[in-house]
């Protein structure tokens, strides 16, 4: 038992936080956190794991964490960094910005691109579960098309969430930053892989880490690594890098799965199995994994590498 | 050393004498002439720091949460919409007990749009845990920024202070500014050490949330250190008179008021046209006298009850409006004189607003009035101008 309990990794994310079971930012923070050590201050937005992590007068955060409000992490992290710098502190460690997709593509834009285009040595990681969870699921600019949310319910005249995501990492990536990397929470090598570049390049970094929230999308708590792999499988999240301005390093699969499986087993995409017209909403959403399919070549020709499989 | 210049030099100077470790700012007039100043400071080697050129305001002040939450010392300036727009971040600040320094340039906010002076910009964050000075002229502009580090800085405060300084009437005048000298500055105020802070070889959790079992306290907390502040504020007032030889004496400023039976208060630089024209109406024989008030937050309730004790008419010049009530100082005043024994009567006047000056003539009306006017207690907008009210455009 002292073992086992020596072989495990020492989480800085400690067991007890208040997060649902299966929720998948909190297994994204616990892979990044692994992934950083104990070298960075991590500065977060307003959100569910801020809301789940640092509950007065307990905190699960073992490295040095400051929340501020819902739109500024980026700015606080910037002030973080400045001023290890004018103190002579820069050798302590990265900052780290975590935050969700509300703060990131919508109200916390702005402060992100002025922490970008000033070239604070940041590395700021988006956990995207794809709408506002933390007040109740309502949606966000990165809210697929056609899901389920409290303010993009279907209807007589609604097939759900009108508009398709925002597509933050090339807003990020226009910034001209040396590294922009999308990842999935199932994919965890891949995951510290480019949390570990995002921390040691020179510059900023932008991650957005798709993270399932199981409460908000519908689905059984047990799966949300599974239904991480089928977005990626199925074409509707890519896991790519830009360094530099170049794309690079798609991960590729082999055999891509129709977008139906991932849908299907959502309750946010329950709707489209049931209505009229919904046959052809999830045509257009096979339509949209498509154009991402050849747009990324994801499709893998050569089999040059295949999609993780531990 | 007495030195004419414009008023935002003087306040680029007494920062460049508190060594800031972070600059953070983003212009708006009549801010600008300030950090520009500071900007060729550090371009020229003449300050060591970091000025970080935000993008807005509410990045502006959350800079200085994280570059302050990290152990620096932080400044920055700004002024009427850009201090609307940091609003929830201003009571962050202050709800985290960081010490940020900020000089306000006080302008009146939009709508119609107007960038002259008045009160409305940081009346308006009364409420948000700051300490909040008004300056009468620049040198007592420049003398509170570098005092606002000791009391922000002070481990029985630990908030976030404002000065205020009235915009162009203040920052783009020339007058003669008693300069602080570096050696004695750094005398009087040491570098800044903070017990906590964001460090990786002792982490600690910032800006945590609290639950109703918690919350309370926390206010508390955050209103028991701006109370506590009254008694610091003044300790560091003597103090600095002690070093500089200029001692504001305390949250307020009572002018020739010995004897007074008429009072007239106010904030900012209009007490000096206030105490000329006090002077002018005690050279007629009038006995009228003036307070200045200092210390917006936190009020001075108690100096201001004994220093109007025997005061016959009270007359308050606010130069903002709670729309729907009155002026703010006025409402204040009223209710620290509501336990006073003999209660006199007070007389509120909106005035100034939007840069419309408030000359001599005008607070002499104003001593008139509280002489003569029976209606005590009421709030009036002493300065309108009925050709405007009545203009039907064209």
């Amino acid at each position: 038992m002292q073992d086992r309990e020596e072989k495990r990794p020492v989480d800085l994310f400690a067991s007890g936080h208040k997060a649902c079971a299966g929720c998948g930012p909190a297994l994204t923070i616990q892979a990044i956190l692994r992934a950083t050590g104990s070298n960075v201050i991590v500065a977060s937005s307003t959100g569910c794991m801020e809301v789940i992590s640092s509950q007065y007068p307990q905190s699960a955060w073992k490295v040095p964490w400051i929340h501020s409000l819902f739109e500024n992490a980026a700015a606080v992290a910037s002030g973080i960094e400045i001023a290890l710098k004018a103190l002579g502190r820069e050798q302590e460690g990265k900052v780290v910005v975590i935050a969700g997709d509300g703060g990131t593509v919508d109200i916390g834009l702005q402060a992100i691109s002025g922490m970008l285009e000033r070239g604070h040595e940041v590395c700021y990681i988006c956990y995207d579960n794809e709408a506002y969870m933390n007040t109740g699921n309502q949606r966000s600019g990165s809210t697929p098309l056609d899901a389920f949310t409290t303010t993009s319910p279907p209807g007589k005249k609604s097939f759900g969430n009108d508009r398709p995501k925002k597509n933050m990492p090339a807003i990020a990536a226009a910034h001209g930053i040396p590294y922009v990397a999308t990842t999935s929470v199932g994919y965890p090598k891949d995951l510290t892989a480019k949390v570990q570049k995002g921390i040691s390049v020179r510059g900023p970094a932008y991650l957005q880490i798709h993270a399932p929230c199981n409460v908000g999308w519908g689905f059984d708590s047990a799966k949300t690594i599974e239904i991480a792999r089928l977005a990626v499988e199925t074409g509707l999240w890519m896991m790519y890098e830009i360094v530099d301005g170049q794309l690079t390093n798609v991960m590729k699969t082999a055999r891509r799965k129709p977008v139906a499986e991932y849908l299907q087993q959502q309750k946010r995409f329950a709707h489209l199995f049931k209505m009229p017209g919904g046959e052809a909403q999830i045509k257009l959403i096979q339509e949209y994994a498509d154009s991402n399919a050849e747009r990324y070549n994801i499709v893998a020709q050569d089999a040059a590498r295949e999609l993780e499989t531990q | 050393m007495m030195q004419i210049m414009e008023g935002s030099r003087a306040i680029a100077l007494a920062v460049k004498a508190a060594r800031p470790n972070v600059v953070a700012a983003y212009p708006i007039t009549p801010q600008t002439h300030i950090v520009e100043d500071i900007s060729q400071l550090i371009a020229d080697g003449d300050l060591d720091a970091e000025y970080v050129k935000v993008e807005s305001e509410h990045s502006a002040m959350s800079v200085c949460i994280g570059a302050s939450a990290t152990g620096a010392r932080t400044y920055t300036a700004t002024t009427s919409q850009g201090l609307a727009l940091m609003h929830e971040v201003l009571f962050n600040a202050a709800g985290m007990r960081l010490p940020i320094v900020m000089t306000v340039a006080n302008r009146a906010l939009s709508a119609p749009l107007n960038i002259w002076n008045d009160h409305q910009d940081s009346i308006s964050e009364r409420d948000s845990g700051w300490v909040q000075v008004y300056a009468e002229d620049n040198t007592e502009a420049s003398d509170m920024t570098v005092q606002a580090y000791r009391i922000a800085e002070d481990s029985r405060i630990q908030l976030p202070m404002m000065v205020c300084m009235d915009g162009y009437t203040l920052t783009h005048t020339y007058e003669p500014v008693d300069i602080l000298e570096q050696d004695l500055v750094s005398e009087f105020l040491p570098p800044y050490q903070p017990t906590d802070f964001l460090d990786v070889y002792n982490p600690e959790s910032f800006g945590m949330f609290a639950d109703p079992n918690y919350y309370t306290e926390f206010r508390y907390q955050n209103h028991k250190a701006l109370e506590d502040a009254k008694a610091v504020m003044t300790e560091v007032s003597v103090e600095f008179g002690e070093i500089f030889g200029r001692d504001y004496g305390g949250l307020i400023e009572e002018y020739r008021c010995g004897d007074a039976e008429r009072v007239l208060m106010a904030m900012g630089s209009f007490v000096g046209t206030l105490k000329d024209t006090v002077d002018d109406l005690r050279d007629r024989g009038e006995r009228v006298g003036a307070i200045k008030v200092r210390s917006y937050r936190p009020f001075p309730g108690d100096e201001i009850r004994r220093a109007l004790a025997g005061v016959n008419a009270v007359g308050v010049l606010d130069r903002n409006i709670s729309l729907g009530f009155e002026g703010a100082l006025f409402t204040d005043v009223k209710a620290s004189l509501y336990r006073s024994k003999d209660m006199p009567n007070v007389f509120g006047f909106v005035a100034g607003l939007g840069g419309r000056d408030v000359p001599k003539r005008t607070f002499a009306k104003m001593f008139e009035s509280i002489r003569t006017s029976k209606k005590s207690q009421e709030s009036e907008f002493f300065d309108l101008r009925a050709e405007a009210l009545n203009f039907q455009g064209g």
